[in-house]
């Protein structure tokens, strides 16, 4: 339904008085339209859906939940 | 870093599916709602390497595939006018209508125009102030800020020359009604990531308690959707129906309060048509009084609509779940991605077309 990719903002701007941006996806660069993040700055990495960042990706959450899950197997193999 | 590739790791992932064995002692049914997740769990075989006691089944959650006969052969009207170019998501153009789709209407040499955001159909209403320009406004939650931004601006811009042909449809109503139906077997959902990114979950919180089904935000990649399958198969065996965020790098509770803002200052609640499934109560959003001037429906008017489904298709049963495709007589026979009979079978998010790409047929 609803596939997000996730990139990275380089540039920010305004056209027709909507706040857009350039965001990179692994080199390949397109336009996203960024009224759903207001909060959002260059550097950010946000998720994209139909032309527009409907969210920011939380880098400390994604690293967390890496650390978690290497936890979990690591309390796995322990318990075999 | 996008953290995509971490979260694609094969030893992770085969160690979270690992888990996901160890932790299984009977049977339980899971649905996953969102198509683009039926899709990615074909693609990387989790059918085939989850433990055989937990089926997977599909839900509802491809928008094109929802999307009302009566709409759709409305837009196919609307885009054969003279003066008319007609935008959507590119989807949503071979999906059948009751007589042809909106591809054989451009081929007819109606202007159907391909568009990959709303931006781009206001755009091109700017770019013909001499033509109507229409957008195939559909989509669950995560294209209903895109949508509902774009005539916020028509309106600012005062571009009479653009309306929407709206088909917005809400998944909590949708689980509510899977959850009510007296025939139903899932006993767990992966909740959508990305319309929770949007909405937040705290509206899936009552519902899995009201009906003791656990539930697990989940997002896109193979290791994403084995922690929700993992921690919904935990809670599972455990008894409880509790809402796991899985997904916490794209999703917090309350979601994206200014894309909500975005949606309420344009859309109301309504009751909804859902292709294949009927109407759910409250499971939709219609264009405000504040914006009717921009509701297509409002503007064109193309006299009386009559539908007429395919008699052989059963994308109705598919799309709640109650049938798997390989049980329909026509799947990869009459019904081909080539000459689908129906939108399951259409879309990169319905369930038909993902069995027919990823070649599962009957076990």
């Amino acid at each position: 339904m609803c596939l997000g990719v996730p990139g990275k903002i380089i540039k920010i701007y305004d056209e027709n008085s909507i706040r857009m941006s350039d965001v990179d996806f692994n080199g390949v660069t397109m336009r996203v339209c960024l009224e759903t993040t207001p909060q959002a700055k260059v550097g950010d990495y946000v998720i994209v859906h139909a032309g527009f960042a409907i969210n920011l990706l939380e880098e400390n959450e994604a690293l967390e939940t890496l650390a978690m899950l290497d936890e979990i197997n690591k309390l796995g193999e322990e318990q075999e | 870093m996008t953290f995509s590739e971490s979260y694609r790791d094969p030893e992770l992932v085969t160690k979270t599916i690992q888990r996901i064995h160890k932790v299984t002692t009977q049977s339980w049914v899971i649905m996953e709602i969102c198509g683009g997740q039926t899709h990615a769990l074909m693609q990387h075989g989790f059918d085939e390497l989850l433990p055989h006691a937990i089926e997977l089944v599909h839900g509802p959650g491809c928008p094109v595939c929802v999307t009302p006969l009566e709409l759709i052969d409305k837009g196919i009207a609307i885009a054969q006018q003279p003066d008319v170019i007609f935008t959507s998501y590119g989807d949503m153009l071979r999906v059948p209508g009751s007589e042809k789709d909106l591809f054989s209407v451009r081929a007819a040499g109606g202007k159907v125009k391909v568009v990959y955001s709303p931006i781009e159909a206001l755009q091109i209403a700017r770019n013909n102030p001499d033509k109507q320009v229409v957008f195939f406004a559909i989509g669950f939650e995560t294209t209903a800020p895109a949508n509902a931004l774009s005539v916020i601006k028509a309106k600012e811009l005062n571009l009479h020359n653009y309306s929407m042909l709206v088909s917005q449809v809400r998944v909590p109503p949708a689980i509510r009604a899977i959850l009510s139906d007296p025939n139903n077997r899932v006993q767990g959902f992966l909740a959508a990531g990305h319309v929770c990114s949007v909405m937040g979950y705290h509206e899936y919180i009552p519902l899995a308690q009201k009906f003791h089904v656990p539930m697990a935000v989940t997002g896109f990649e193979p290791l994403d959707l084995a922690l929700g399958i993992l921690e919904t198969v935990r809670a599972l065996e455990k008894g409880t129906s509790e809402v796991v965020n899985a997904y916490p790098r794209g999703v917090i509770q309350d979601g994206n309060r200014s894309a909500q803002d975005i949606i309420t200052q344009v859309y109301e609640s309504c009751d909804q048509k859902w292709r294949g499934i009927g109407t759910i109560p409250d499971s939709g959003w219609k264009l405000n009084t504040g914006y009717a001037d921009f509701d297509a429906e409002n503007r064109f008017d193309v006299g009386k609509i009559h539908t007429r489904e395919s008699e052989i298709c059963i994308s109705g049963l598919i799309l709640q779940g109650r049938k798997k495709p390989f049980e329909c007589p026509a799947f990869g026979t009459l019904c081909t991605p080539e000459n689908p009979l129906g939108a399951t079978m259409v879309s990169s998010e319905g369930t038909c077309a993902a069995y027919y790409r990823y070649h599962r047929g009957k076990k």
